[in-house]
């Protein structure tokens, strides 16, 4: 089922050569710095498929996430809905945002405190034309759905929630509008062990029932593992490996993507993890390593990779990996090997 | 000295019992916990917000508001009743004998101070030293937990460094005046995950080199795996599991702990349901009867909203407080 829905369904949202540089510095006599955020990220996802974007931080993810959004603009690239484009007209902007809805990490940060849960979920809907007793049910129902009795929550305030009700709350608000996608924040990261599992059943059902479409961004590898049918690995504001999330787990072809995975804590006492996979923090995004932007941590690092940008290359079925080194195909993929 | 002897225990804590006076009325947010710790020994604290794992680290360096808190029960060290230490040996105690390292170390450093000057001056207080010694000794200990160029570390200020780097810089501090037991609240649970695991390699190394006995408090399950030999598993204030590292993580006893566990993703799980634990952590100013979880326990019987279970035996060095857990083991 789920491999049919990976394979045949079409494109809902493409993303190309989208770029965000900030400005920052440039007060008090000091130099101007660029803050290259986002850069040259392209992808697209199939509808009713989770494609998960992992990372550190600094990595763009959530940058990637508000663009998406248009919660701020992009330098260049283009958005692509069911094969539109989606342009800067605030007409298109109104549609396009009842399609696709995000949910956030910090769940009473995005509530507000002085509306009941229930006006929270009729308001989006209200503002795009739908009558008050409509909103009303829509909302009781959701809030059912998500598994909180509106009898007893429907007229709470956010501070009477725990932090996982919260959270549910957020989620059947941001379903209140019917979205087609849905764009999840590191929003089940702050909950408890005991309460993430339940949330993540929840988004499992949710996404079935609806045929949602979601981004799920997390630092979680194990959830992200868990959750996604792709996965997406940024790191300095570029894509280095895109595939399906088995083929991607199994097999990395990116050295950070390999890093990445062998830096999760074993789970097991007796086979702990005996070396760190690599040394250092990331390095900031403001003015990033030219090039390949992980050759400073790269034990496979040649001088081509600081010298020439890797492009995408295919490493099986939907899965590219942007790396010189772990390509047979590069040019430069034997450069400086022992003879 | 007193009449400590090494075969004892470094530290003892029975029947640890804290309470805090709260706008809703007093809580209990530690109820009668006890456990040893030897010599050199890491033991992993795991349980999520509100277990109390955070109000222990607390307890035992002394460091909890003194006007809204009531303490009761014992911790001994090497012998000592650190609850009756007076301000002098209180002061001698947090950093001599005991440290602390925390989550978030931009919190933990004065940022108008240089890193090298805040460990020479915690060297130069608790070993009257000089302060070239004590500058020398904070080399030594950032040179020690392989901050890259030390020299010149030295002289940065706690928002020149990266996190890792802060997070390093945080435990350098710690460790200068050798402390025999460490307090590790989630030390690693703000870093990236390839930063993460460079600094638990780091604390389990300098742990084993310098036989320092450590308290790691962690809601990550990895994480107490990779560290830990023992693991305490608490839920609302009290330990519900104890025991070594690979009886508790691999095949726990108590329903909480079961619960906790199969409700960790891990990699083997896509597609999987995830076996969820219904409900919440209580609320500890409103506390259910008996045991604590019972409301979510799908083993549960009338009598376990009776008793409040005290910790049992169950197998060798392990113990697990539930009336029921002989038939859920079995």
């Amino acid at each position: 089922m789920m491999e049919q829905a990976t394979t045949s369904s079409r494109y809902i949202l493409e993303v190309a050569g989208m770029t965000k540089h900030f400005n920052v510095g440039g007060s008090f006599g000091k130099s101007r710095k660029v803050v290259q955020a986002v850069s040259d990220v392209s992808f697209r996802i199939r509808e009713g498929t989770t494609l998960g974007i992992v990372g550190e931080s600094g990595c763009g993810k959530s940058t990637t996430a508000r663009l998406i959004m248009g919660l701020i603009g992009m330098d260049c690239g283009d958005l692509l809905f069911n094969d539109r484009a989606i342009g800067r007209s605030a007409r298109e902007m109104k549609a396009f945002r009842r399609q696709v809805q995000m949910v956030f990490q910090d769940s009473s940060a995005s509530l507000n405190p002085r509306m009941t849960i229930e006006a929270s979920i009729m308001f989006g809907p209200m503002v795009h034309g739908e009558d008050r007793a409509e909103a009303r049910r829509n909302a009781h129902h959701l809030l059912e759905r998500v598994g909180l009795d509106p009898a007893r929550f429907a007229g709470r305030y956010p501070h009477e929630l725990s932090g996982g009700q919260r959270q549910r709350v957020n989620i059947a608000r941001a379903l209140a509008l019917k979205p087609k996608v849905v764009i999840f924040d590191e929003s089940v990261s702050a909950l408890d062990k005991s309460v993430e599992a339940q949330v993540l059943n929840l988004l499992i059902d949710l996404k079935r029932e609806m045929n949602l479409t979601y981004i799920f961004i997390s630092h979680d590898l194990n959830v992200v593992r868990y959750i996604s049918d792709h996965v997406m690995v940024m790191y300095l504001g570029k894509v280095v490996e895109h595939g399906p999330s088995e083929a991607l787990f199994a097999n990395p072809a990116h050295p950070y993507t390999r890093a990445l995975l062998a830096s999760m804590p074993s789970l097991d006492p007796e086979k702990r993890t005996l070396s760190a996979p690599i040394a250092g923090d990331p390095p900031s995004p403001i003015d990033p390593p030219q090039a390949c932007r992980f050759h400073p941590r790269c034990a496979l690092a040649r001088p081509s990779c600081l010298a020439i940008n890797p492009a995408l290359f295919d490493a099986g079925p939907e899965h590219v990996a942007a790396c010189h080194r772990s390509d047979p195909k590069s040019p430069y993929w034997t450069e400086g090997e022992a003879q | 000295m007193s009449a400590f002897t090494a075969r004892e225990p470094l530290l003892s804590v029975r029947d640890l019992t804290v309470g805090f006076k709260t706008d809703r009325g007093p809580i209990t947010a530690l109820d009668r916990i006890s456990f040893d710790l030897g010599r050199g020994e890491v033991l992993g604290l795991i349980g999520e917000s509100g277990s109390g794992k955070s109000v222990t680290m607390r307890a035992l360096l002394r460091i909890l508001p003194q006007k809204r808190t009531t303490i009761s029960g014992s911790i001994l060290m090497e012998g000592r009743d650190v609850l009756a230490l007076k301000r002098r040996e209180l002061a001698s105690y947090r950093g001599n004998d005991v440290a602390m390292i925390f989550q978030e170390p931009s919190l933990a450093f004065d940022p108008v101070f240089t890193v090298g000057r805040q460990i020479a001056e915690t060297v130069v207080r608790h070993k009257q030293c000089s302060w070239d010694a004590a500058y020398a000794r904070a080399l030594e200990m950032l040179e020690l937990v392989r901050i890259p160029s030390a020299k010149s570390r030295l002289d940065n200020y706690p928002h020149e460094m990266s996190g890792g780097m802060r997070q390093r810089a945080m435990i350098a501090l710690a460790l200068a005046c050798s402390p025999k037991l460490l307090l590790a609240d989630e030390p690693t649970t703000a870093l990236d995950a390839t930063v993460q695991i460079q600094v638990i390699l780091l604390l389990r190394e300098l742990q084993k080199e310098l036989g320092m006995a450590t308290i790691f408090v962690t809601h990550d399950v990895g994480v107490a795996a990779e560290i830990s030999d023992r693991v305490a598993v608490m839920y609302a204030g009290r330990i519900v599991e104890m025991g070594s590292a690979a009886d508790v993580l691999k095949s726990p006893a108590h329903p909480y702990a079961r619960g906790l566990l199969s409700s960790t993703i891990h990699g083997a799980m896509a597609g999987e349901r995830v076996e969820a634990i219904p409900g919440m952590p209580p609320d500890l100013a409103n506390m259910p009867s008996g045991c604590a979880f019972s409301p979510r326990c799908a083993m549960a019987m009338p009598e376990c909203r009776n008793v409040i279970p005290a910790p049992a035996s169950v197998g060798a060095g392990r113990s697990a407080a539930c009336i029921r857990v002989g038939s859920v083991a079995a």
